[in-house]
């Protein structure tokens, strides 16, 4: 099970912040998360949306594993 | 070089003395500090998520890259997270070179990228309900200032 972590307005969409799921790479994640939930599903891909896995952006596809944190950040804004 | 997150408010002034002392070979430390505004009356709350060890990391990145591209001595990053009142201090920035030119665009430099690319999500709570802040066009447009697009 990867730990699934959405953050900003994705956590609020969703209505959870954190989820143990079972999924091989992202893709496949973002498949099992767009089948459950539509609306979700489309913004995990909207625009500024990045993937970090274990901590450290990816771009393009990643491989998970049991221990793997995915996180889904949209566009950030600080200070 | 410093990355500190607070839930708690901090005193600006506390950090900059702090950041000075002792030092005998700096000429020049620049401040940027940033406090949440009122929005005249829109924002009760202003609420600023992170990625807790994923954020700090970022940060220190950046600072790095400051500290090498402007030749910065040293530099501190004090930011709030959690729930913040209008009036309070968000975040405080400081750099610290032999000389002043350094350590303003250091400064300038930090702060645009804090602005758009820091992993940070600000939510507005006030009285027609709650929205999330996304880095305006004029945030991005000073980031490429600096001659890149992250």
């Amino acid at each position: 099970m990867a730990r699934v972590l959405l953050f900003g307005g994705l956590a609020d969409l969703a209505g959870w912040r954190e989820r143990a799921l079972e999924a091989g790479d992202i893709e496949a994640l973002r498949t099992l998360l767009t089948r459950e939930d539509a609306a979700l599903g489309e913004a995990l891909i909207g625009p500024g949306v990045q993937v970090a896995v274990d901590q450290a952006i990816v771009r393009g596809e990643a491989a998970l594993t049991a221990g793997s944190e995915v996180a889904f950040l949209p566009p950030m804004s600080g200070g | 070089m410093a990355v500190t997150l607070t839930f708690a408010p901090f005193d600006p002034g506390g950090a900059l003395n702090q950041f000075c002392a002792g030092r005998t070979e700096t000429g020049a430390v620049a401040t940027f500090t940033g406090l949440a505004r009122a929005e005249a009356g829109d924002t009760d709350i202003l609420e600023l998520e992170h990625y807790p060890g994923f954020t700090e990391a970022a940060i220190a990145a950046i600072i790095a890259e400051a500290s090498a591209r402007f030749g910065l001595q040293d530099a501190a990053v004090v930011h709030r997270v959690g729930r913040i009142t209008p009036g309070e201090t968000i975040v405080f920035v400081a750099t610290a070179s032999r000389h002043r030119r350094e350590a303003f665009e250091a400064c300038d430099f930090l702060m645009d990228y804090l602005k758009s690319k820091a992993p940070f999500w600000k939510k507005s709570h006030g009285p027609d309900g709650t929205r999330w802040i996304e880095p305006r066009p004029q945030d991005h447009a000073d980031l490429k200032r600096w001659g890149e697009d992250r």
